[in-house]
């Protein structure tokens, strides 16, 4: 055992590319629920994501456009889960589910001519003085820019749910359909273009692993990050700022798994795998006595007759 | 998998139709881990399947289901594939073995090979290569380029063969540079680009300079490129991509020839079971181009390396060679025996670490 093997700083910079799929997924989903609708699909909007960024990537060969696509399919995919929920009136468990087998198996297809290929490299963002600082250099300067867009992302999205008025609409069709829909607020406008956004979100957060993380496309190769930015909406009770500690946390796992074993220390790999969701569903079962931080209409339908 | 699998069961059922009408192929089929496009295992078994392909033509009709996960789901893709006519199957992963076997009890007329295996029954042969041969050379170069002295070995699960790789290599480049330290991670996985790519990145952060790879997919040679100043070797496939920089050389399974002798003995009907273990000398196991990254003296001590192994003179694994507690295993000048080397359980004295239960 030799744990001076781990070097601190870059296990904080590589937590960081790691927790970022995590950090896009949730962030999206947050804003979905946060309007009142449960989508279970983000697993299968993710993997759209991946497959549709990787294969424009490589295809135009320029990485920033693959973020494009798969912001793009994520949001398409997603769609197909509004017109179910909100115009179908689809349950919307059900229909998260299937989204997220659609997705699976659709990524798969498309990606069968994109194994093994090499994708473009993303450039790291290099900037003079900041990145050759010592410690916060390496943490806060040497990432790619998608790293600091998923950063951006956060603040945004905690800046616009809490000071402006649209954040305010959100709330107010998530917590109480009906009275939004009685101060005039079209409620199933506001919550597919939410759906929209959580798709797009989680698209990018897929591409981040086909194109950085990786880089490479694999079928299934999101592997549950779906499911576990699900289960870190629900651990951060809807709170920005909590899915970023959180993403830190249930992304730092793997990677402080891997320096533990490379160091000599043998923690068996199941315990650390299964500890996001354990760490969970202990937060789901302190959160029971407060039920305040869920959105009140989370799952419900909406219909303006009824 | 299940998609590949579903269109493949529909291309067997077409192709069982139409065999009956026309003079009867002979059948064979593969089974793979991954999927043929992975660039390094799977990708070699299915080069020797398109041999088979190649030379036979018509009297040969072959079948391919990837992704078969190693357990229950590849005991049902072999049933089918045995239900379906095949008459020579390869499972090519070691976790098909049990599968394999139980598989072949009810198909007496079938004939199956299973890679990598020490199980073997009247209708069930096996065949590996000595890949051992080349983690030697890959040890020599290791063990001279690498700066920080410590060598990154990403390991599968921690089966006989796995561990075989891990101490040839380690013999081999503690004998050049006897500072040398192995770090090994076990990904339990033998496909997934991203726990790979995870696992380079760990190791190269923890000072690797050199990552060893026990995987099939190209992710490490990735990661080990967006870091620079590291040295890999492609593994069960050349993957030139990556050359000649950060891959400076690889280890290459063919496996055509065997696939086309055993689909020929099937033919002939002289198929028997057996195990056929062959390396470097047989030419199962090929040394991918040593690149130009490599100093001239380094890529001779490993040329030479690779021509004592192929031609018998000198044997991977030579004493003395104590066990990992210090307890001596071969003596001055003994070689291993293949019964040992097959069951290989325990790390030579040096390496760090337990290997997982």
């Amino acid at each position: 055992m030799d744990l001076s093997a781990i070097n601190p700083i870059l296990l904080v910079a590589s937590l960081m590319v790691a927790a970022t799929p995590l950090l896009f997924a949730a962030i999206g989903e947050l804003v979905v629920e946060k309007s009142g609708v449960l989508n279970l699909g983000v697993e299968g909007m993710m993997i759209i994501g991946a497959v549709a960024g990787f294969a424009t990537a490589v295809e135009s060969g320029s990485p920033m456009l693959g973020f494009v696509a798969a912001a793009g399919a994520g949001a398409g995919l997603s769609v197909l889960f509004a017109v179910l929920t909100q115009y179908a009136q689809a349950n919307q468990v059900a229909s998260g589910l299937s989204l997220t087998l659609f997705g699976l198996g659709l990524s798969a297809l498309m990606g069968q001519s994109y194994v093994g290929i090499k994708p473009p490299q993303m450039q790291k963002l290099d900037i003079p003085v900041l990145s050759d600082l010592p410690v916060v250099g390496p943490i806060l300067f040497g990432h790619d820019l998608m790293l600091y867009v998923a950063l951006g992302v956060i603040t945004a999205v905690w800046a616009v749910i809490k000071f402006s008025r649209i954040g305010l609409v959100l709330r107010a069709v998530g917590e109480n359909h009906d009275a939004a829909h009685a101060l005039g607020y079209k409620v199933v406008r506001i919550r597919i273009m939410a759906i929209m956004f959580g798709g797009a979100c989680a698209g990018l957060g897929g591409a981040y692993i086909s194109l950085i993380r990786v880089p490479q496309w694999t079928e299934g190769m999101t592997a549950g990050i779906g499911w576990i930015a699900l289960a870190l909406v629900v651990f951060a009770s809807w709170k920005p700022w909590r899915v970023l500690l959180g993403a830190y946390l249930f992304g730092g796992v793997t990677v402080v798994q891997l320096n533990l074993q490379a160091a000599g220390v043998a923690i068996p790999v199941e315990y650390l795998a299964m500890s996001p969701y354990l760490i969970t569903i202990l937060v789901l079962v302190i959160l029971s006595a407060d039920k305040s931080s869920a959105p009140a209409a989370l799952g419900r339908n909406f219909h303006a007759a009824r | 998998m299940k998609l590949t699998n579903l269109m493949t069961s529909a291309a067997m059922a077409f192709g069982l139709a139409t065999a009956a009408l026309a003079d009867d192929p002979t059948k064979v089929g593969f089974v793979y881990v991954g999927p043929v496009g992975d660039g390094g295992w799977t990708y070699e078994h299915d080069q020797g399947r398109k041999a088979v392909v190649a030379e036979f033509g018509d009297k040969v009709e072959t079948v391919y289901v990837e992704n078969v996960a190693e357990g229950p789901d590849a005991e049902r893709v072999i049933t089918q594939m045995a239900l379906q006519g095949a008459d020579l199957i390869f499972t090519t992963s070691f976790g098909y073995m049990d599968p394999t076997i139980n598989v072949a009890a009810k198909f007496p007329n079938v004939r199956f090979e299973h890679a990598t295996g020490y199980k073997q029954a009247d209708n069930v042969a096996t065949y590996s290569a000595r890949f051992y041969e080349g983690r030697a050379v890959q040890g020599t170069i290791a063990g001279n380029m690498t700066k920080s002295n410590i060598v990154g070995y990403i390991g599968s699960y921690p089966i006989p063969e796995v561990i075989r790789g891990i101490n040839s290599a380690y013999i081999h480049a503690k004998k050049v540079n006897p500072d040398v330290e192995f770090k090994i991670v076990w990904a339990f996985t033998w496909f997934d680009p991203a726990k790979e790519a995870d696992a380079a990145k760990v190791l190269i952060e923890q000072g690797a300079d050199v990552i060893l790879q026990h995987t099939d997919s190209t992710a490490p040679q990735a990661a080990a490129q967006a870091a620079g100043n590291v040295i890999t070797f492609g593994q069960a496939s050349d993957m030139a991509e990556y050359g000649p920089l950060p891959r400076v050389s690889s280890i290459i399974d063919d496996w055509a020839p065997y696939y086309i002798a055993r689909t020929q003995a099937v033919m002939d009907g002289t198929w028997a079971s057996g195990n056929t273990w062959d390396g470097i000398g047989a030419g199962m196991v090929g040394i991918g181009e040593i690149s130009d990254s490599v100093p001239a003296d380094v890529k001779e001590a490993a040329l030479a390396m690779k021509a004592a192994l192929a031609d018998g003179s000198y044997h991977a694994f030579t004493g003395p060679i104590n066990k990992q507690d210090g307890s001596a295993w071969l003596a001055e000048g003994e070689v291993a025996d293949d019964g040992t080397l097959a069951g290989m359980s325990f790390y030579v004295e040096g390496i760090e670490g337990d290997i997982p239960q």
